[in-house]
């Protein structure tokens, strides 16, 4: 396994990074057998990635289930410590805390959930939901100020203040999203983690509530770490992407630039299988329709994780060398954008014309959760502690 | 909103004039002791001619999926009452006894739904799933019944087919198991199929593989298709005519251009405006449906949209809009979306 090589992307100011990650990787043990627990092999969800989230911008995570973009998000928070690599937040290398001090920097990074539902306790009212934050980081000092507080912050997400006594179960998802949206803010934080915060919702709620995260990340300078598999709403709420596939990042760019001109081929397949609401469109669209199925992150391919399903597939190199996130030597395309692919410049260009790839049959290996279902099951999956 | 024209584009190929389904004034009441009944299909209308696509579009709990489960007979038999009538060539499926309903399903109606994994066996291997409803319906023999249904697997693009019969479900991907489900519901090439938002639960690359594989084999076929969602890029890009559900009735139908370009009832109209679309850039303002479901008006008296309508008007709170036709396009409003230009 080659280590994750340390290229020197320092065109972003030191100073304004807020969380720098280098070479994560987070690998879960597979293990087997009931008296002798023996570790057959490994799932590489995250395999090597490094990532700069600089201060006050929104940071989109994109990518499809088991591409381990919600377990890089969790690493970052360490809920998920990494197996190799470091994630330092602002300036501190939170592996390194231990205890009592990374319960207390834990103010600093909020978590929002995809399902609002199972991420509040059923039992707490809205009110005891929102104080537990702030006295476990002892920021208020009496109870007039608590109720302060409070109404701030059901004011800050556009709940009333009756809201207060009621528990999670009487309201709607896009208000149980709001508050759990207030209970990240209530500690003052200056990273938010957003692990698919809308993706539950109905479209018309979901609206709702990106227009309210752009309201909060101006009103109190928050930065965002956003994963989120629906291209359209990454597009709409980050500065900058990042694409992952299979445990590493294959493109990185400001929004407006990946969006206007993906130059990985994976990203280009996954901006042209989007469905668009316009008819017009979607009869004259070009589809780059990838065949088969993701493989499995516990035998990730060869060389450039993409190589199965790309159409763009050469026969030198993909199998063999891992590509790295680069600049690509392109007129009109930033230095800011990178991208993994040894090839991206003669795709551009048209000097390689996509052709036609044999679907490969992918092994769903007994004991290792498949892309689409959650990791379950502590016998089989454990954490490498 | 600025949007391309088109020069008349290929009308979808003729249908024949007859309609295959006729769902006539379908109304779906849930009751439960000690409480109100409510009403989750309340009084829908509408036709499906043989080999065309016809959408339900809609939000969680808009009915959408209740209609579908009524028309293939599949409501649990308490605490509901079905009402109206579904027509399949001129039969009324709601009159039918259990089993002659079990005859037709599977044989002239089939439905594939949103989780493949838990609608399939998974006990059985996925070539034998195949091979039962061609036993069943056709009566055909077991070698015979497995020799189709490797070709079947073959033609909803599963690899290696000869090896994937004998698969269980837990073995395959998400994308696999949904096709393998296509495989079982086109096994007796059914008249009318039922979509059940079959992409939802996968992957938009996955998504795109699924969707281009119904619309092809629905060409090919010439089964009629319905697909219900609530993914309005879904919609563009299969269906022939869209139905837009609100609170259980229809509140929208049109040619999916018209509706797409000319959205008139207000709920379609802010339901294109609240998606966030790829080609809109960072910083600009999303336009929510303010409110949500919770604050709908009972049916009887007013519109039930009218609280979160930007265009409601007094009347919008005091009568019921009927679903009136207008040019090819039932509309259920009294103040409609201006046409522009």
């Amino acid at each position: 396994m080659s280590s994750a090589a340390h290229t020197d992307h320092d065109v972003t100011d030191m100073r304004d990074v807020l969380v720098d990650v280098r070479g994560v990787k987070v690998h879960f043990p597979i293990r087997k057998g009931v008296i002798f627990d023996k570790i057959v092999g490994y799932v590489y969800a995250v395999d090597g990635v490094d990532l700069q989230i600089r201060r006050g911008e929104t940071y989109g995570l994109v990518g499809e289930s088991g591409c381990g973009k919600s377990t890089l998000g969790r690493a970052i928070l360490n809920l998920e410590p990494p197996t190799e690599g470091s994630v330092s937040f602002d300036g501190v290398d939170i592996a390194s805390l231990k205890g009592e001090e990374l319960r207390r920097k834990r103010q600093d990074i909020q978590m929002v959930f995809q399902d609002p539902m199972s991420s509040l306790d059923p039992r707490q009212s809205v009110e005891s939901l929102l104080l537990e934050g702030l006295k476990a980081h002892n920021l208020i000092e009496n109870d007039a100020a608590a109720n302060q507080r409070l109404r701030e912050l059901l004011a800050a997400v556009g709940l009333p203040p009756a809201a207060l006594k009621k528990y999670p179960h009487e309201f709607s998802g896009g208000q149980r999203q709001r508050i759990g949206i207030a209970r990240a803010l209530s500690v003052n934080p200056k990273l938010i983690v957003a692990d698919e915060p809308v993706s539950a919702l109905d479209v018309s709620v979901q609206a709702q509530v990106i227009n309210l995260l752009e309201d909060l990340q101006e009103e109190f300078g928050l930065t965002y770490l956003v994963v989120a598999h629906d291209l359209a709403v990454v597009r709409h709420i980050s500065d900058r992407v990042g694409v992952m596939y299979l445990g590493a990042l294959v493109e990185e760019a400001p929004a407006k630039d990946l969006y206007a001109r993906p130059l990985h081929p994976y990203t280009r397949a996954l901006l042209s299988a989007v469905p668009v609401p316009d008819p017009v469109i979607e009869d004259h669209r070009e589809r780059i329709l990838l065949t088969g199925d993701l493989p499995s992150p516990a035998n990730p391919p060869s060389g450039c994780r993409f190589h199965t399903r790309c159409p763009w597939r050469q026969p030198t190199r993909c199998d063999t060398d891992r590509p790295v996130l680069r600049t690509v030597d392109l007129p009109g395309v930033p230095a800011e954008h990178r991208v993994a692919c040894h090839w991206a410049e003669q795709i551009e260009s048209g000097e390689l014309r996509p052709h036609e790839v044999e679907a490969v049959a992918v092994e769903q290996m007994a004991g290792i959760s498949q892309p689409d279902s959650p990791i379950i099951g502590p016998t089989s999956i454990a954490e490498i502690g | 909103m600025s949007q391309t024209s088109y020069t008349s584009t290929a009308s979808t190929a003729r249908h024949g004039d007859e309609p295959l389904l006729q769902v006539r004034d379908l109304r779906v009441t849930f009751t439960r002791q000690g409480e109100e009944s409510f009403a989750a299909v309340d009084g829908i209308d509408f036709d499906v001619r043989p080999g065309q696509t016809v959408g339900l579009v809609g939000e969680s709990g808009c009915g959408k999926s209740v209609t579908s489960l009524a028309i293939m007979g599949l409501l649990p038999k308490r605490g509901n009452r079905v009402e109206g009538e579904v027509l399949l060539n001129g039969t009324d499926l709601l009159k039918l006894s259990d089993s002659e309903m079990r005859d037709r399903r599977g044989q002239e109606l089939a439905m594939i739904f949103q989780d493949p994994l838990s609608s399939l066996n998974p006990v059985v291997p996925v070539g034998l799933q195949v091979a039962e409803v061609l036993e069943r319906h056709k009566g055909m023999s077991r070698k015979a019944a497995m020799a189709v249904a490797r070709e079947m697997l073959d033609k909803v693009g599963i690899p290696d087919p000869d090896r994937r019969l004998k698969d269980y479900p837990h073995q395959m991907s998400g994308g696999m198991r949904q096709r393998a489900l296509i495989a079982i519901a086109l096994a007796c090439e059914p008249r009318l199929l039922i979509a059940d938002e079959p992409t939802t639960a996968l992957d938009v690359t996955i998504q795109a593989q699924i969707l281009s594989l119904l619309k092809n084999l629905v060409e090919e076929t010439g089964t009629a298709l319905i697909m219900i969602t609530h993914d309005l890029g879904v919609v563009a890009g299969l269906c022939d005519e869209v139905n837009v559900l609100y609170a259980g009735r229809i509140v929208e139908r049109a040619d999916r251009h018209p509706l797409f370009e000319q959205p008139r009832h207000p709920y379609t109209n802010g339901l294109l405006q609240s998606i966030p679309k790829l080609d809109v850039g960072r910083g600009e303002r999303l336009n929510p449906i303010p409110g949500s479901v919770a604050d709908n008006l009972p049916w009887t008296s007013s519109c039930a949209f009218a609280p979160r309508c930007p265009n409601a008007l007094e009347v919008c709170r005091e009568q019921t809009p009927p679903l009136e036709m207008d040019f090819g396009r039932a509309l259920r409003c009294f103040n409609p979306v201006e046409v522009a230009r």
